[in-house]
């Protein structure tokens, strides 16, 4: 090994090393004992530093919102519907979580653990809602149902586009997890649901948990497909304070609210997710199940490549049929708009990793008030509209960097804001996986703590720093309100090309920006599907 | 062995740069002459700067957004903002940029171009072209005679759950300012009250409401004429399943909006960037708007597009636009009754 770990890796496996180094640590007692110890002061500040850019549109709603008073607060929060808008937003998160949660377990076990025909290629699947931007799949309903409104579709196809955020790690952790254990509890007289609850679940419960995480954030953050859908929520009115009232404090006192209730969740996830200690893994073969049960399983398995990505390409291209600006595709613009967006992708992936490193390695090995803290603010980002984040990051870099405003620099930082979250919770159980015992004993075998790292924990959580870096990717390539706040003038991604095209009607221009968006997102998302969460012993 | 894998997490980074910075434009923009933000979309203006370029030389950088970001987006940049020019979709942009001082005065020849009722009264910015509120309705289950003249018409129980509205979009509650300033306050509530206890279709902005009409999901809803003549141009005028009404001249529901342009204060001094706003309002610029956009040229002596009634028509005698300024009483009006 000549080659030198390469800085995006750094910080936080080696904290977790680190944290492994602690006195009076061995054998499986290593990683409880390393929880209750102090984090080390430099992966603090680390982590803190990190929180706080994730910070800055916080503080730029209260510095917005800073200047009224508290009666203007409760004039604003009072006034109308918003109260209303308020409640619709978390009854779409709470609806759109708990149906992700229970479709996203159910195809990842199905895929996983029963026989099923083509597992590897129902896994892809599964995964191409992540490519279809919300707004996109709701335009492709109306076409097909244009009566589609309200409450009911906007948490079905919301379900169907964030299911795999949950299906995903589940899949992945499955294949980490022992599966003899639900057979011994099924030798014990349990059902297989019981058997499943009691065995399996408790071992794929933090990935769940926090797939669930970022769906109910996405579903608090949504404004294009609920626009779409007539379903008013908090997202309207901030939209609404910011074209209609042109009130940056009104704006700011609306999407405080929304802070808010992303941090009831955020801290509903926190003691929800539970620290269950991993047995060994050891990969299971699937069982056979008849063919009833295959039948009857079917609908499940593919209720969100259809809902999600099959009806809604359907709709686009049925609108690009009866279209006339059929015009000729200016190849080289095309070229170049996938030329930024894979681009500005690639760099978003690899900073916000870098930032969610030491806060996934803090809430990896340690407890306590300031870990939690930390966590928390990395997750604010995702909670709020683009638009919010664009601003607050026009506000910072005219402040602090004037010099960068309007490069790629800060755009690409704006999404590493934005998208953070989507690589904490993956980063995090993968090194929470990286078992302290083999670190030791590398280190017993006279291994440097540098090469211990190097030759142990880095291998071992790379999967899912992988995974962190594919999902803030895909989430980039289908941004737009911060693209358009914060790009340099006249650079365009996949994402403009297709509004400078819907904006004016011109389906027939905008169908191949948007199959080209949904093809270049669904490469990630194909990955994605195949990355084990963490190393394990293969069978 | 995994553990060279690493070095594959260095690729990315750099790589992502390197590709970034070979899509991004190169220099040839540098030497633009300044920068125009653009609250109207590329397929629409880029050719007329084309044009602008044509006939004088003079270089543009275009930054193109939706009108109300890119007017948070100059709020927040106050004084460092790189824009010189802001062309925007709506009055109601302008305004909110002209209130924070941000906006220089306009020589009178270019604000004395238009027709004074569709410009600012202190020259902070000047009208381009004009948009007219209008019914649009379903042509297949109506008829231009099923239709009421005047607003009040449409919130009676006839019309209960068929009219779709957007509440929280900026033209619609233009047009309530509009009907407080004409009909008095206690009128244009009680109007308001009517709609909302008549079970409206609640939309978040225009075009979604022409969409729905199209599709024949509602039956009328309250637009700008314009969506309707671009959606048409995307998919043939005899295809157009909603049409549009306009309803008598000097009510409420007709009042015309317009879009316009002002010169930032960093750009007092930028010929250059007069000379673009200068050319807004030219024969050149107003019949390119009037072909592309059927939008009204506010020019006197240009005729307005085909098929639209006269904008003198649309005149309200006792409306200008600065009475739209009073938006908050507009806004406050709107959340008592309940329909934002």
């Amino acid at each position: 090994m000549t080659l030198a770990p390469p800085a995006a890796a750094a910080p936080a496996p080696s904290g977790a090393a680190a944290a492994s180094r602690a006195p009076g640590e061995r054998g499986a007692d290593a990683r409880l004992a390393s929880r209750a110890a102090r984090p080390p002061l430099w992966l603090v500040l680390l982590g803190s530093f990190a929180a706080l850019l994730a910070s800055i549109p916080l503080v730029y709603l209260l510095v917005r919102a800073g200047g009224s008073g508290p009666e203007r607060f409760v004039e604003t929060l009072t006034r109308g519907r918003v109260l209303e808008y308020a409640a619709n937003s978390l009854g779409l998160a709470a609806a759109t979580t708990a149906t992700a949660l229970v479709l996203g377990t159910a195809v990842a076990f199905t895929l996983s653990r029963l026989r099923v025909p083509f597992p590897r290629l129902w896994l892809l699947a599964s995964s191409l809602p992540l490519a279809v931007p919300s707004f996109l799949a709701g335009y492709g309903w109306l076409v097909l149902v244009p009566s589609a409104q309200g409450f009911v579709p906007s948490w079905l196809l919301l379900s169907a586009v964030t299911m795999p955020y949950v299906a995903l790690p589940v899949a992945a952790a499955l294949r980490g997890a022992s599966g003899d254990l639900e057979g011994v509890a099924r030798t014990l007289g349990r059902g297989p649901l019981s058997a499943f609850f009691v065995a399996t679940w408790p071992q794929v419960r933090p990935a769940a948990i926090a797939g669930g995480l970022l769906v109910a954030l996405y579903a608090l953050s949504d404004f294009g497909l609920v626009a779409m859908m007539r379903f008013p929520t908090l997202t309207w009115g901030i939209s609404a304070a910011y074209s209609a009232s042109f009130d940056r404090a009104q704006a700011a006192i609306l999407a405080l609210l929304l802070v808010v209730l992303a941090l009831l969740v955020v801290l509903g996830e926190r003691s929800a997710r539970g620290r269950v200690p991993r047995a060994a893994a050891r990969a299971v073969a699937p069982r056979a199940i008849g063919r009833g049960m295959l039948l009857s399983l079917l609908p499940v398995v593919a209720a969100a490549p259809v809902v999600g990505v099959a009806i809604p390409l359907l709709g686009l291209a049925t609108r690009l049929v009866q279209a006339e600006t059929l015009r000729e595709l200016d190849v080289p613009r095309l070229l170049a708009a996938i030329g930024s967006t894979v681009g500005v992708a690639l760099a978003a992936a690899a900073l916000a990793v870098v930032l969610a490193l030491p806060i996934a390695a803090l809430g990896a090995r340690f407890r306590g008030r300031l870990v939690s803290v930390i966590e928390s603010a990395g997750y604010l980002g995702h909670a709020l509209p683009g638009i919010v984040v664009g601003l607050s990051l026009v506000f910072f870099s005219l402040a602090v960097l004037p010099g960068l405003y309007q490069s790629v620099v800060v755009l690409v930082f704006a999404y590493a804001v934005l998208f953070m979250p989507k690589a904490i919770g993956t980063m995090r159980s993968g090194l929470a996986d990286v078992p302290v015992s083999l670190v030791a004993v590398a280190r017993t075998l006279g291994e440097s703590p540098l090469r211990a790292w190097w030759r142990v924990t880095v291998p071992l959580a790379l999967p899912s720093v992988g995974i962190g870096a594919l999902l803030v990717a895909i989430a980039t390539m289908k941004e737009l309100p911060a693209t358009l706040l914060l790009r340099p003038t006249g650079i365009q991604t996949l994402a403009t090309e297709l509004w400078n095209r819907t904006v004016v009607f011109e389906f027939g221009a905008a169908a191949p920006y948007a199959a080209v968006l949904v093809l270049v997102a669904a490469v990630p998302a194909m990955v994605l599907s195949g990355i084990r969460s963490t190393a394990k012993e293969e069978w | 062995m995994r553990s060279f894998r690493p070095v594959s997490l260095l690729a990315l980074p750099i790589a992502g740069l390197l590709l970034a910075g070979c899509a991004a434009p190169a220099e040839e923009e540098a030497d633009a002459a300044f920068t125009l933000y653009s609250g109207r979309d590329e397929d629409l203006v880029q050719p007329l700067i084309d044009a602008f370029t044509e006939e004088t030389g003079i270089e543009v950088e275009v930054r193109y957004g939706n009108t109300p970001e890119m007017a948070a987006l100059l709020l927040e940049e106050g004084d460092a903002s790189p824009a010189d020019v802001f062309l925007s979709q709506d009055a109601g942009a302008l305004g909110a940029i002209a209130d924070e001082g941000l906006f220089t005065t306009l020589p009178e020849d270019i604000t004395g171009a238009v027709v004074p009722e569709f410009s600012s009264t202190d020259g902070s910015w000047v009208g381009v072209t004009g948009r007219a509120r209008v019914v649009v309705y379903d042509g297949e289950t109506l008829t231009e005679d099923d239709l009421p003249d005047t607003i009040d018409g449409y919130v009676t129980e006839e019309w209960a759950g068929r009219l779709g509205v957007a509440p929280t979009n900026a033209s619609f509650q233009s047009f309530v300012t509009a009907l407080r300033v004409i009909e008095g306050e206690d009128a244009a509530e009680q109007w308001a009250q009517a709609l909302a206890d008549n079970d409206p279709q609640i939309f978040e902005s225009n075009i979604p409401i022409l969409t729905a009409v199209n599709d024949g999901v509602i039956e009328a809803g309250l637009i700008n004429h314009y969506y309707w003549f671009r959606q048409a141009n995307e998919v043939g005028a005899e295809n157009m399943r909603a049409q549009l009404k306009y309803l008598t001249a000097g009510d409420a529901g007709s009042i015309v909006n317009v879009t316009g342009a002002g010169l930032l204060n960093g750009a007092a001094e930028n010929e250059d960037a007069l000379a673009f706003i200068e050319y807004l309002v030219s024969e050149a610029g107003q019949q390119y708007f009037v072909n592309e956009t059927f939008e009204y040229p506010l020019v006197p002596g240009i005729p307005a597009p085909e098929g639209l009634p006269a904008l003198e028509s649309l005149v309200t005698p006792n409306f200008d636009l600065s009475d739209l300024d009073s938006l908050a009483e507009t806004q406050e009006l709107l959340a008592r009754v309940g329909l934002i």
